[in-house]
């Protein structure tokens, strides 16, 4: 009997994880789709409309062909390494959507009470990205090292010193959505907005916001911080070595964490699953989630679209003189306003201004 | 008040929303891509394409064994041999172009006294091996035959010009 | 019986990484031995129900700490020859450091502190007990003011480190982003009349 429970369990288990792998795996092909698409149009051209009705067959033509290439490894490389670099690359950005909740459920009725759908339900959530997330710079690190060729390893120490840059950044916006939701368990901090467009945290934290998902671009390695790839100076940064699958394989990480900074975005800044205002609340909340996340990846292609790359000391110093700065004082007015009443009886309406966004005070 | 309307641009990425802005009304204009087989963009009657040796209307070939073509070819891509026929005029028994070595410069048809050697506006030509691309005088004069009308159209759109 | 089973591989990974880490020829390997150790470990943090110990110890250790060691590895030239050149010259030495430690072990191991009796059972507290609330209340209440105090010596650490590498040289053509930034349309931009 207990062995059966386990079984069950596990596959349960099982099914979520490959429920949420492989839509995300999906999503990836159609997002190069996309993204040719888009920027094809922006640019007045078509884009590729030849394979397939409306081109929609081109990611599954390109997966073909990338399967069917020999992956070439550097006589000089350090074998084992750059095998396994594109595999660390991949690793950290499917293993953080692990705690990404996509909306709550009761199975039509099923259960009494809404069940969170993430496949595990962590209540330091977000420390648990941050922290995966941080990981992806390995996979990059080691390419470019393991490749044994100059432009990579350049790639590869510009892509740490801009991950560690923007991370603190980006760990200081969170620390702001923190405060005023009170919990670093999404499902949490989603519930904390609900209610209309009104109580999402993209209007006492806007600034944050722009920091966040600007700092997501540069843990990316997008437009306009894609001077890791810099294909002027760097040929194409750390993947100049590699062909085939296991070059597929970055480019699944990358879009990979394209779609994760999209979904924590609108899950920390425009409300998760909730309509923007109650009157749309028949329409199920994952719609939603999934509404916000594709504008955000539509937002990420527009910027490549648009935006010429940054110069590396430009990229420093936006992380380090502008956002760091930014953040703290942000954090700091953030406080002063959550106990400002307990400071002066007269600046109680700082502190119940910014009392409307924190669930837990009340 | 300037600095602080400046300051609030700077914050709210102003310039950047503007690029923005500019970006997504290119996505809704129309475009100007052409779907190369099905559509094509219209082609100069001086397009220089696959070459074509001509006749006159009786039928006789054109071509009289100068060979200032072949002195002319920058790309040595021209070879000429020449006898006299039974008839005593002086015509090749041997007239390759070797369309490899072509670089579509046009020279051999400026340098042809009469109008003999023509680059037509054919360009869809391409083969999967190199001897399909060396053409044979035979070759020639049958790329001539075929398109003579579009060739005698083309010389005489661009006659007032000469 | 599935703890237990969990503890002894954490713990069997974590051992063998750690020794991978002394053993490994190649200073890139022993920096992802010492990775795999440190996964290890907050794999041991779990089990505790101490998840926000180990999900720091990835983020700070591994996510940070260990990103930059691996920047330093990257840029150094390793001389394995040369490593090893001094064996025997430090083999005593190493060996009294050794032996000293084993007895150490030892007469720890077999002091009665060990005893599966001594060692209190790991007691599992609910899901309502937030490690994260727990740890920010005693860390701002009770260890306050330790907690400053380490703030402000890395504060000094990191100020101290820029002003012992900041150097301005005069020869040196810097670009002023700032003022690159600032530059406006109407600085620069004059309209003619032809």
């Amino acid at each position: 009997m207990e062995w059966t429970d386990i079984a069950l369990t596990g596959l349960i288990w099982a099914l979520e994880i490959l429920a949420i792998a492989v839509p995300v795996a999906l999503s990836v092909a159609y997002i190069t789709y996309a993204e040719r698409r888009v920027i094809g149009l922006i640019q007045v051209r078509k884009g590729c409309n030849r394979v397939g009705p409306f081109g929609l067959l081109q990611p599954l033509a390109d997966g073909l062909k990338l399967f069917l290439k020999e992956t070439i490894i550097p006589s000089q490389a350090n074998k084992i390494l750059f095998v396994a670099a594109p595999v660390m690359a991949l690793v950290p950005a499917l293993v953080a959507f692990a705690v990404v909740p996509f909306g709550e459920t009761t199975l039509f009725g099923l259960w009494d009470t809404a069940h969170v759908m993430a496949i595990a339900h962590l209540n330091v959530g977000i420390l648990y990205i941050l922290a995966i997330s941080s990981l992806a710079i390995y996979g990059v690190l080691m390419a470019g090292w393991s490749s044994n060729s100059k432009y990579a390893l350049i790639a590869s120490v510009r892509a740490t010193c801009q991950m560690i840059s923007y991370e603190i950044s980006m760990g200081f916006a969170l620390v702001c959505v923190l405060m005023l939701a009170g919990s670093m368990d999404l499902s949490v901090i989603v519930n904390a907005q609900t209610g209309g467009f009104w109580h999402w945290y993209i209007i006492p934290l806007f600034p944050m916001f722009l920091v966040y998902f600007i700092s997501g671009c540069a843990e990316t390695n997008r437009t306009p911080f894609d001077l890791v790839e810099g294909e002027a100076e760097l040929v194409a940064g750390h993947i100049v070595e590699y062909s085939g699958m296991w070059f597929a394989t970055f480019s699944l990480a990358e879009y990979g964490a394209m779609i994760l900074i999209s979904l924590l975005t609108s899950i920390l800044f425009l409300g998760g699953w909730d309509a923007p205002i109650p009157a749309l609340d028949f329409i199920p909340g994952t719609v939603w989630l999934l509404l916000k996340t594709s504008f955000f990846i539509f937002v990420f292609i527009w910027f490549r679209a648009t935006f010429p790359r940054f110069r590396y000391d430009q990229m420093m110093r936006l992380g380090w003189k502008v956002f760091l700065p930014w953040t703290l004082a942000w954090i700091a007015v953030l406080g002063l306003f959550t106990y400002a009443e307990e400071l002066n009886s007269s600046l109680t309406i700082l502190s119940d201004m910014i009392g409307y966004y924190q669930p837990w005070r009340s | 008040m300037q600095l602080i309307k400046r300051a609030f641009k700077t914050w709210m990425l102003w310039e950047l929303v503007k690029g923005l802005a500019l970006t997504i009304r290119y996505l809704f204009k129309p475009k100007i891509t052409v779907e190369y087989p099905e559509e094509r963009t219209p082609l100069s009657p001086r397009f220089r394409g696959l070459h074509a040796l001509r006749r006159y209307d009786s039928g006789e070939e054109r071509c009289i064994a100068c060979k200032l073509c072949e002195v002319v070819c920058p790309a040595l891509a021209i070879v000429i041999e020449s006898e006299e026929r039974e008839d005593g005029s002086r015509r090749t028994t041997r007239y390759d172009i070797d369309m490899t070595k072509c670089i579509y410069c046009g020279l051999c048809q400026e340098a042809c006294p009469v109008d003999a050697i023509v680059e037509t506006q054919h360009f869809e030509y391409a083969s999967e091996t190199r001897e399909a691309l060396y053409y044979t005088k035979e070759m020639l004069l049958d790329v001539g035959d075929r398109y003579e009308s579009q060739i005698a159209a083309n010389i005489a759109a661009d006659a007032k010009y000469h | 019986m599935f703890e237990a089973g969990f503890f002894y591989l954490f713990a069997t990974l974590a051992v063998i990484g750690a020794m991978g880490v002394v053993l490994a020829r190649h200073t890139m390997h022993s920096v992802m031995f010492l990775i795999f150790c440190f996964f290890n470990s907050a794999g041991l943090f779990f089990l505790l129900d101490a998840e926000f110990l180990g999900i720091i110890l990835i983020l700070i250790y591994v996510g940070a700490v260990m990103v930059l060691f691996m920047f330093v590895i990257m840029m150094l030239e390793v001389n394995k020859a040369k490593l090893r050149e001094g064996f025997l010259q430090y083999l005593p030495m190493g060996g009294m450091i050794a032996m000293a430690l084993l007895v150490e072990f030892i007469a720890a191991a077999s002091s009665g502190i060990f005893h599966t009796d001594a060692i209190a059972t790991v007691g599992h507290l609910g899901q309502e007990v937030n490690n994260t609330v727990e740890i920010g209340k005693i860390l701002y209440t009770q260890y306050l003011l330790g907690f400053e105090i380490a703030a402000i010596i890395l504060l000094v650490a990191l100020v101290g480190a820029i002003v012992l590498t900041l150097r301005t040289r005069k020869d040196a053509k810097y670009q002023n982003i700032s003022k690159q930034v600032n530059v406006r349309k109407e600085d620069r931009l004059r309209k003619v009349r032809m």
